[in-house]
């Protein structure tokens, strides 16, 4: 390279550009086999599971269509008008909003309160991080049945706190105004704990002397957490904000055991919404439709954070 | 990339390419033909006289298999659609008949019947209830085989009634039984034990409401286009607020799932339960109950849904569900064959001893419990029969409805609102 470099220094201009092509063209045929023996794998792949059928959605969203044979009947928008007419899919969307403020506002400070304690190095401290992480490694639908029948108002956990209580036990799921919150509770019991394992991570990459300088500077511990460890912790935080708001859209096989969306949509997420309502009602156009919606929304939410938020990451 | 594609790699291509060549003419010379039987049957004693009847078939037809296969029912209803479109779609699958079928019947994957039925001068289609096959019937052509069909009723807790003060077999009209459900209620008992949160139980409330409010040509009229807005669509469901009013469901309801409610009534935790005719038998009742024994069977009572003073509803006209078979268009042809098999009187029998009311004549005589013999009785008299209404109406108008009755009975919309939704996804269908 560096032969050929000087060689064109000394040749007059007309000549440069022609070498400049030629060794661009070299370049390229160095390269082709291995762009044509290893793209296509990945390239089809990712076209076949993910380009078509996302456009596959976009186009059965405009048909009247109920999964058999192939969609004939035209309607248009209509699908996009009936989404945003039915008050469960507004109903979903406030709720989708829910367990993402919840997520951030209580479940990530939660999450990165208990990393600063089971990240010092105490006995016990490994114990309680493999406690806290438990739930997040019980299957979501496992996690639905057993607080399905934690909340339950004649069997469960909470009808024999009350019992105890000589109190008469209430039926949470039951209860349209309830239901949300027993579910937020549930979003946050199961998935602190990875947010904490993230924290904790992060914790452990922060090197000790920056806060033995604030110590021998006499700063308090929550000057150290405020103005050295939750800064050098940015991106790990900016990290986790964006996984909570991402799983926080797909939220869907955890509830379908615990509510199943209800009681009368009270529960209800977009893609719990998308499956009661189009794979359940044989409305495959519709359900391509919310499909669609959840899409743009989950697209522009993740590259706008990414643009604004993770830029320097 | 020429280099790769010489000649010892052409060789070995063309030896690769017969090698498969050859494999697949094995495969064809010992072909022997294979049944896939898809269900979501999860009552054992049924499935063993299923494995015993295709045992039989197997014995008689040496080179037929029959495998089976089970998908859950919700799992079912939601991968059909795309199984039916693949290469591994079963040969045969379960039904409900009504809108549903309706919609496979008309996309080409299913087969028709008809000629099967109508051979040797209709021989197999006299063999089977002709409102059955009715009920598998779109354009003229049967797309299914009637295996069995069944009668929702009203069961009741005679000790439970008998504290409130309620005599269960007086129970003849609407106003009788909400004024036992107040009495009920006084005495400190759970009137009603119903399933709110998988919905379709309490759409038997509102089905078989609008049922007695409207009668068959009331509803015949409604599915043909005249629609759900008229009068006795809103005083059926403004009765199914009224009741709900009543507190006439066991606390909790809303989010209770059918197993739940089950439990409710055989728990003895309710006096109540609308449901299908095979309650009442100790196999259900051990099956439903927590303590794994149920209600005896001479403690359960049994009574019609209760006719409407003044409107045009029969007590005699049934609610119920209608199952059969569906064959598709690749199955083999001993598929029908073996469905033929199937609902001889002497298979019938067997599986009437199982807990069905079969559709095929005579196999009635195979119960041998005491209440499914009245219900069976009840459905020989029957003025007319209606299969459950969210099947009936299509998977989209029926999961409506389905929505609707539970929001009803909980007070949660008006019975405008409610006829409304209902006629809206009507509109779209049509």
């Amino acid at each position: 390279m560096s032969q050929t470099d000087s060689m064109a220094a000394k040749k007059p201009l007309g000549g440069l550009l022609s070498l400049l092509t030629r060794r661009h063209r070299t370049k390229i045929r160095g390269k082709l086999p291995v762009i044509i023996l290893f793209l296509p794998p990945a390239l089809i792949l990712f076209t076949v599971f993910v380009i078509l059928p996302i456009g596959e959605a976009a186009w059965y969203s405009f048909y009247d269509w109920n999964g058999y044979g192939l969609p004939t009947e035209w309607v248009a928008l209509r699908n996009y008008q009936l989404i945003f007419r039915n008050g469960a899919f507004l109903q979903a969307l406030i709720n989708n909003g829910l367990i993402i403020a919840v997520s951030i506002l209580i479940q990530v400070p939660l999450a990165l309160w208990l990393a600063t304690l089971v990240v010092r190095r105490v006995r016990g401290a490994v114990a309680f991080r493999l406690l806290f992480f438990l739930p997040y490694v019980l299957a979501d639908v496992a996690a639905g049945l057993i607080w399905r029948f934690v909340y339950d108002g004649q069997f469960g956990l909470v009808a024999a706190v009350f019992n105890a209580l000589n109190m008469e036990s209430p039926f949470w799921l039951a209860d349209k105004g309830a239901a949300m919150v027993c579910v937020l509770a549930v979003v946050v019991w199961k998935y602190f704990g990875f947010h904490m394992m993230l924290f904790v991570a992060g914790l452990q990459a922060i090197d000790k002397e920056v806060l033995e300088a604030a110590d021998i500077d006499g700063a308090t511990g929550w000057q150290k957490f405020r103005r050295v460890t939750l800064p050098l912790l940015g991106s790990t935080v900016r990290l986790s904000v964006f996984f909570a708001v991402i799983g926080s859209l797909q939220l869907f096989d955890m509830i379908m055991p615990l509510t199943g969306g209800g009681p009368f949509n009270a529960t209800q997420t977009m893609v719990t919404f998308l499956y009661s309502f189009g794979v359940m009602r044989m409305n495959v156009g519709f359900g391509s439709a919310v499909g669609v919606v959840l899409f743009v929304i989950c697209v522009s939410l993740a590259f706008s954070y990414k643009r604004v938020f993770m830029k320097n990451d | 990339m020429t280099a790769i594609l010489g000649h010892p790699w052409r060789h070995r291509l063309a030896i690769a390419v017969g090698a498969v060549a050859a494999m697949t003419s094995v495969q064809a010379m010992s072909a022997e033909t294979t049944i896939n039987w898809l269900h979501l049957e999860t009552n054992q004693p049924r499935l063993e006289t299923w494995h015993e009847i295709a045992s039989d078939y197997e014995a008689l037809h040496p080179g037929v298999h029959i495998e089976f296969q089970f998908l859950d029912n919700e799992a079912f209803k939601a991968k059909l659609p795309t199984l039916l479109q693949s290469d591994n779609a079963p040969s045969m699958f379960y039904t409900w008949a009504g809108g549903v079928l309706k919609e496979q019947s008309e996309t080409g994957k299913i087969r028709d019947i008809t000629e099967a039925l109508n051979a040797d001068d209709g021989a197999w289609r006299k063999m089977l209830n002709p409102a059955a096959i009715d009920s598998m019937t779109f354009n003229d052509k049967v797309w299914a085989v009637p295996t069995h069909s069944g009668v929702v009723s009203f069961w009741y807790n005679k000790e439970l009634l008998a504290k409130a003060g309620v005599d269960g077999e007086a129970i003849k009209t609407w106003g009788e039984f909400t004024d036992a459900v107040k009495q009920l209620r006084a005495a400190g008992i759970a009137p009603i034990a119903a399933g709110g949160g998988d919905k379709w139980p309490l759409q038997f409330f509102w089905s078989y409401l609008v049922m007695r409010e409207v009668g068959q040509e009331g509803l015949d009229a409604a599915r043909a286009g005249d629609g759900f807005l008229s009068d006795g669509f809103v005083e059926a469901s403004q009765k199914l607020i009224d009741l709900g009013k009543l507190e006439a469901f066991q606390k909790g309801f809303v989010a209770a799932s059918w197993p739940d409610a089950a439990a409710t009534f055989a728990d003895g935790r309710a006096a109540f339960l609308l449901a299908g005719d095979n309650t009442a038998t100790p196999a259900n009742q051990a099956l439903a109950a927590t303590d794994g024994k149920g209600l005896a069977p001479e403690n359960i009572g049994r009574f019609p849904f209760p006719a409407i003073e003044g409107a045009p509803g029969l007590v005699t006209d049934d609610f119920g569900g209608i199952n059969g078979w569906v064959v598709t268009k690749n199955a083999p042809a001993e598929t029908v064959d073996f469905l033929k098999f199937y609902t001889n009187v002497d298979n019938a029998k067997k599986l009437a001893a199982r807990g069905v009311i079969p559709t095929t004549f005579g196999g009635e005589e195979g119960l041998v419990e005491p209440s499914m013999k009245l219900a069976a009785e009840q459905m020989s008299k029957e003025t007319w029969h209606q299969n459950y209404l969210d099947q009936d109406l299509g998977p989209n108008v029926g999961r409506v409805v389905n929505d609707i009755s539970a929001a009803l009975a909980a007070g949660q919309i008006s019975a405008q609102d409610a006829v409304q939704q209902v006629q809206d996804a009507f509109e779209l269908e049509m």
